[in-house]
């Protein structure tokens, strides 16, 4: 559905995609995992037609984002990071001109509008005011307004960005069910580690690169298993004392040691008898993509986040925002 | 081909949607000719006396004041433009299988019928003014609103492709909006000014919409009309210059919204 090959913009001196290929199949939830100013929303933006790509190829439901952007633009629909819905307008009004700016015919447009209004709980606020609509109502307006225009794939650009939780599982039921009803192919943004966890495949970018590209699970088995933490009153010698028993490379941070092991359920109990110093404590749980994120790039998600100025020319630098 | 038709009347009805939800704005843009009208007219029309045969001060004045309503309501096709942006909304535009020129096309049409609307109702003042007013003259209009509304919105559509933020643009426009105004002999006639006055107004394109607007209105030959090295302009050949200018600022428009992006 979507085919990307050695995709590269910059914006002057910065590369913001240094060339990333991948394949995402029909009917897939597809992730693109990292810190903000990896390059995702970019990427976005070149499969989206709104961004020539500076070199490399993608394709989307079978045509070319350079050559065919109409066709492009028909097969998909979009939910933007930030909100661009009229709010001048309301829900009804909304949807009804995203109809004919795709150009659907009347009884489709307005059987279709009733629909999916129904489906995202908004048919009785169709003729309310936007602006008085609450954060979490807008962006269910905005993705029936992109599914308006029956896309074969959804881009979701951080879909669920400044939602509280229960919205954003909300959120998420909703596209669950189209998926299961449509056969919808979707392709998100996020950095949120939960909601990548919807996702079929995710692949983690990191400076415009993919890092890794797998399953959820994949992914985690990747990193060796189950995380370990222990405290000690010495944590270097503790993280020595690892590293020579057992020749596994732990992390010191955060005032812990952090190693992974396969089956850590077998593994902790033999390893707390013979641990050599005494434990303040220990700590056993499956991976997480954050572990995962950490193991690919040394870094933590959120410490990887831009300064503020790096976001402020980067929010300057897309025309049309 | 299709594409550019459904985006021009797809964008340009959402500037009409929005127009007519908008009172405030259509008493805002109302409100400035009338403040002119009132003032300038109960203060200069007795002490000027009459300017050209059956012509008082307010009479000369009315046709530049509807030439300042084509002004102020197509420049805000540029606005909406900033607006849409800021407020992202212009992401969904873009994002539309509709390209680029149909945007701008449909932001011209829909300032230009705003603008007509304007000027409809300024119409109504005619009979209070004692201008004439037939349906022979308001047909003249509609070509000369039409080709200066077009020029008036590519304009405002060429310069605030290139603004970020409303303010940015809303700066540009207040220190555009009065030398064009003045400028444009709205409320003196520009053939009997210092010569540095004259050749500032005859560079000005909105010195011809006003004076086609007042020969519609008032008649040729009173001797106010604009001449051009010792040609006076009939209405035609304003109407010309403008539409070609219109045309160009069109396509500026229409270059710097496509340009790469």
């Amino acid at each position: 559905m979507i085919e990307v090959r050695d995709l590269a913009r910059r914006f002057g001196k910065l590369e913001a995609v240094k060339g990333v290929s991948f394949t995402v199949e029909e009917g897939e939830v597809f992730g693109f995992l990292g810190p903000n100013g990896a390059g995702k929303t970019t990427t976005i933006n070149m499969l989206c037609t709104l961004l020539k790509p500076t070199s490399g190829s993608a394709t989307v439901n079978g045509f070319d984002v350079r050559r065919n952007r109409s066709d492009v633009r028909r097969s998909i629909g979009l939910v933007f990071q930030q909100s661009t819905v009229d709010e001048y307008l309301n829900a009804e009004q909304n949807l009804r001109f995203h109809g004919y700016a795709y150009g659907m015919p009347h009884a489709l447009r307005e059987s279709r509008i009733k629909d999916l209004l129904t489906m995202v709980e908004l048919w009785d606020r169709r003729r309310g005011n936007v602006r008085a609509f609450s954060g979490g109502m807008k962006r269910r307006l905005e993705i029936a307004r992109g599914l308006l225009h029956h896309p074969r794939v959804l881009f979701l650009d951080e879909p669920t960005l400044g939602l509280d939780p229960q919205t954003r599982r909300h959120i998420w039921d909703y596209l669950n069910e189209l998926r299961r009803r449509e056969g919808l192919t979707i392709f998100l943004t996020t950095h949120y580690m939960d909601e990548a966890e919807n996702c079929g495949r995710i692949a983690i970018v990191d400076h415009g690169s993919i890092v890794a590209l797998d399953t959820p699970d994949g992914l985690k088995d990747k990193v060796g298993g189950d995380v370990v933490t222990i405290a000690t009153a010495d944590n270097q010698a503790a993280a020595d004392a690892i590293r020579g028993t057992y020749k596994i490379e732990p992390i010191l941070q955060d005032g812990v040691v952090r190693f992974h092991v396969p089956a850590g359920e077998t593994f902790l109990p033999d390893f707390v008898l013979r641990f050599p110093q005494r434990l303040l404590s220990v700590g056993l749980r499956r991976p997480t993509l954050d572990d995962v994120f950490l193991a690919m790039t040394g870094r933590e998600i959120r410490d990887s986040e831009l300064d503020e100025r790096d976001q402020m020319l980067q929010g300057m630098r897309g025309w049309g925002r | 081909m299709i594409e550019i038709w459904r985006g021009t009347w797809v964008v340009a009805y959402r500037e009409i949607l929005r127009f007519v939800g908008d009172r405030s704005r259509l008493l805002s843009s109302l409100f400035m000719p009338l403040l002119f009208l009132l003032i300038f007219g109960a203060g200069f029309t007795k002490a000027l006396g009459p300017l050209a045969r059956n012509v008082n001060y307010i009479q000369f004045m009315y046709p530049g004041l509807i030439a300042m309503t084509v002004l102020t309501s197509s420049l805000f096709a540029g606005m909406s433009v900033v607006w849409d942006r800021e407020f992202g909304f212009l992401k969904e535009i873009l994002v539309a299988p509709i390209g680029r020129t149909g945007i701008v096309f449909g932001k011209a049409a829909g300032g230009t019928m705003v603008a007509f609307a304007q000027v409809l109702m300024m119409l109504v003042l005619a009979p209070f003014l004692h201008v004439p007013l037939s349906p022979g003259i308001v047909l003249s209009l509609v070509p000369i609103v039409i080709v200066l509304s077009i020029a008036l919105s590519g304009l405002g559509i060429l310069v605030a492709s290139f603004m970020q933020s409303q303010q940015g643009f809303q700066v540009l426009v207040q220190v555009l909006i009065f030398p064009l105004i003045f400028l444009a002999g709205v409320f003196f006639p520009v053939n009997n000014v210092p010569d540095w006055l004259a050749v500032i107004s005859k560079v000005n394109p909105l010195t011809y919409g006003v004076d086609a607007i007042r020969q519609v209105f008032l008649g040729s030959g009173l001797g106010l009309g604009v001449s051009v090295l010792g040609h006076t302009m009939s209405i035609v050949e304003e109407a010309a210059l403008v539409g070609v200018l219109g045309g160009v600022m069109l396509a500026g428009a229409v270059l710097a919204f496509n340009r790469d992006v």
